[in-house]
């Protein structure tokens, strides 16, 4: 029996600076099931961030949610009081971001900041706190926990200031954790160990993980199921397998093809890995029609006469796009 | 740590000799000498006696020989005697410090108890009526000129509201200190204020206020806890950079007031070209300065863990 802890219904999110908003995300449609890891991958700029943010309730003026649903555990997130938002983050929605350098309080330590939520959400004395501290610095992996808990972050690495931070993000056994490209900032040595991590802790505590990433690959590997944006938009959703083998909307396949696999020859002819030629548009400049349209090479008059919507595919799964594989 | 301050010991003593030495080139350009400005004075003194003081004096020495003279003094801690009072310069320096130190204490506390509040509401709610409110008074203490806004102030407060003595420094009360440290206090409230807006301002931005807030903790403790120290942190240069400026920065108000500190004994000697009495004051002033710096490093020390172990 599965079942959904985050389920998100035609999430808008718009830029309000000026007379009227700009939609820089709108008709975002994805649920999660309890304990899954949920993949969330696109360029840089398409809007990963501010999704992610508006789930932990963390957007900063000028933007702010400007429609849809967000219900986590059945209640909508979009629309609670912020006192009750309070409650729930960090206790059952948390985050970890991506510069572990500059996540954590310089002048607190790490102790502190672990500590600190149990204070918060489970009503602890400082002291008390301080040995659940040491327990959570201990389940990451940090060596002589007992020692590491008086240190100031500037005296850790980053891997390690990773590992504080996801220390406090699973804190109160959270139902959600969102992770915002939590390896792109560290060392490719240690980028596998942090996500293995994480998604160890999740597992042994039955946490969902939303996990956000460039990386078509990563995300492939570790997930149940991705989600790709591009633009503002979810083009397309599937299980993992199916699309890392079969990407149905063009842009997934590029993000395919750009990927450096083992045991993939170049074919040949084929100099070097694809790319699809351009940048992700502006959110005051996004297309009428199809927004991967101007990069897109399948693309006819009629993808650039009025949006597309998402379809069902056959083989499950959905996709936003009128000629896709 | 011990490093640092013998490091500091050895600048002050190097920005000592330096001032010192730049003191008396600048006596030897200006036009006077201490006895021209007795005859300045329309005192009757004839040209034979002034010779004579000048001779007792030493003033006709030659720059180097006068100049090695003092110093040498000095190294002994001997500051020399006021060619105008006869007196020690030590002797005269002793009362006019602690009134200099007070008038100082009072301005610096009323610039930090007004201007960092006034900065942090600023900060919180940028962009409204408050923040422009605030910020234009910001200005506007920067740019008054100090003696002009004491004597609005001494209109206001002594002539026509009785509230508090004109000028004078009392018998030592608090009643006579508050004009004169609210007057050296403005301008550095009000930069204060700005900067204290802006570290603020920084400070919410900072990625662990976001990490803060997405602990779920209430804004008074997300400000308390983890705003209110990193955005200070940002500001204690500043108070200290004021505070240690402010003896040399009382100079005008201690005259306006007539404030018998280190300030209107320097602008009283410089009249009377009393050239031991000058260096004496600017001493003060000095050492001031890099006394209350090195408080700082030490303060430092104490609320930012990052500096502890460079
Ligand atoms: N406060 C803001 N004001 C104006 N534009 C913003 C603001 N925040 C985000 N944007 C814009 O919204 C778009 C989406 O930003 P977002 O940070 O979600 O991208 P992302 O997918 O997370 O990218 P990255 O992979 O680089 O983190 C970008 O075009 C960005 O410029
Ligand atoms: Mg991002």
């Amino acid at each position: 029996m599965t079942e959904t802890v985050l389920d998100v219904r035609d999430l808008a999110i718009s830029l309000c600076d000026g007379p009227t908003p700009v939609a820089a995300v709108e008709g975002v449609n994805f649920s999660i099931n309890r304990g899954e890891v949920f993949g969330l991958v696109g360029e840089s700029g398409c809007g990963k961030s501010l999704c992610a943010l508006a789930l932990a309730g963390l957007l900063k003026a000028p933007m702010a949610i400007s429609g849809g649903q967000i219900l986590l555990e059945g209640r909508d997130l979009a629309t609670l009081p912020p006192r009750e938002m309070r409650h729930l983050r960090g206790n059952k929605v948390s985050m970890i971001f991506q510069e572990p350098m500059t996540a954590l309080n310089p002048l607190m330590t790490v102790g502190d900041q672990i500590g600190e939520m149990f204070v918060l959400h489970r009503g602890l004395t400082a002291r008390a706190a301080r040995m659940k501290a040491i327990e959570a610095l201990e389940q990451v992996q940090v060596s002589s926990p007992e020692r590491r808990i008086n240190a100031y972050p500037h005296q850790l690495s980053g891997g390690m200031r990773q590992r504080v931070m996801i220390a406090i993000a699973l804190a109160c056994d959270p139902a959600l954790l969102i992770a915002d490209e939590p390896t792109t900032a560290l060392d490719v040595t240690i980028q596998a160990e942090i996500v293995e991590l994480v998604l160890d802790l999740c597992r042994a505590r039955g946490t969902a993980v939303m996990m956000i990433s460039h990386d078509l690959g990563l995300v492939a590997r570790i997930c149940n199921r991705v989600a790709v944006m591009y633009a503002g938009q979810i083009v397309e959703q599937r299980s993992a397998g199916d699309i890392f083998t079969a990407p149905a909307h063009p842009y997934t396949r590029g993000l395919v093809d750009a990927l450096p696999r083992l045991g993939r020859r170049l074919e040949r002819g084929q100099e070097r890995l694809t790319e699809i030629g351009g940048v992700v548009p502006a959110i005051r400049d996004f297309p009428q029609g199809c927004r991967f349209a101007p990069r897109c090479g399948r693309v006819t008059p009629e993808c650039r006469a009025a949006p597309v919507s998402m379809t069902d595919l056959n083989k499950g799964g959905r996709v936003r796009c009128l000629h896709h594989v | 740590m011990l490093n640092v301050l013998l490091r500091r010991l050895v600048q002050a003593a190097l920005t000592v000799f330096v001032v010192i030495t730049l003191v008396f080139l600048l006596f030897s350009v200006i036009p006077g000498t201490y006895a021209s400005s007795l005859q300045a004075d329309k005192r009757d003194v004839s040209a034979e006696v002034l010779e004579r003081i000048e001779a007792e004096l030493g003033l006709n020495d030659p720059l180097p020989q006068r100049f090695g003279r003092y110093m040498a003094g000095l190294v002994q801690g001997d500051l020399g005697t006021s060619y105008a009072t006869k007196r020690p310069v030590a002797d005269m320096l002793a009362g006019r410090i602690w009134a200099s130190f007070r008038l100082a204490c009072g301005a610096i506390l009323f610039a930090v108890c007004i201007g960092l509040p006034l900065g942090f509401f600023a900060a919180m709610r940028r962009g409204t009526w408050l923040d422009t409110a605030t910020m234009s008074l910001a200005v506007s203490g920067l740019s008054i000129p100090a003696f002009w806004a004491g004597l609005v102030l001494m209109y206001l407060f002594s002539l026509k509201l009785h509230w508090l003595p004109t000028f004078g420094y009392g018998s030592g009360g608090l009643r006579h200190l508050i004009l004169p440290a609210i007057t050296l206090g403005i301008a550095p409230m009000a930069l204060l204020a700005r900067t204290t807006r802006a570290a603020v301002l920084e400070t919410l931005n900072a990625d662990f206020i976001r990490t803060a807030r997405s602990k779920g903790m209430s804004e008074q403790r997300l400000v308390l806890r983890h705003l209110a120290r990193n955005a200070f942190v940002l500001v204690l240069t500043t108070i200290g950079l004021q505070f240690g400026s402010m003896l040399g920065g009382s100079v005008v108000i201690e005259k306006l007031f007539a404030w018998p500190g280190v300030g209107s004994l320097l602008i009283d000697s410089v009249g009377l070209r009393d050239l031991p009495a000058v260096q004496g004051a600017i001493l003060v002033i000095v050492l001031f300065f890099l006394l209350i710096n090195t408080l700082v490093d030490l303060a430092y020390l104490v609320v930012d863990p990052r500096i502890r172990y460079r």
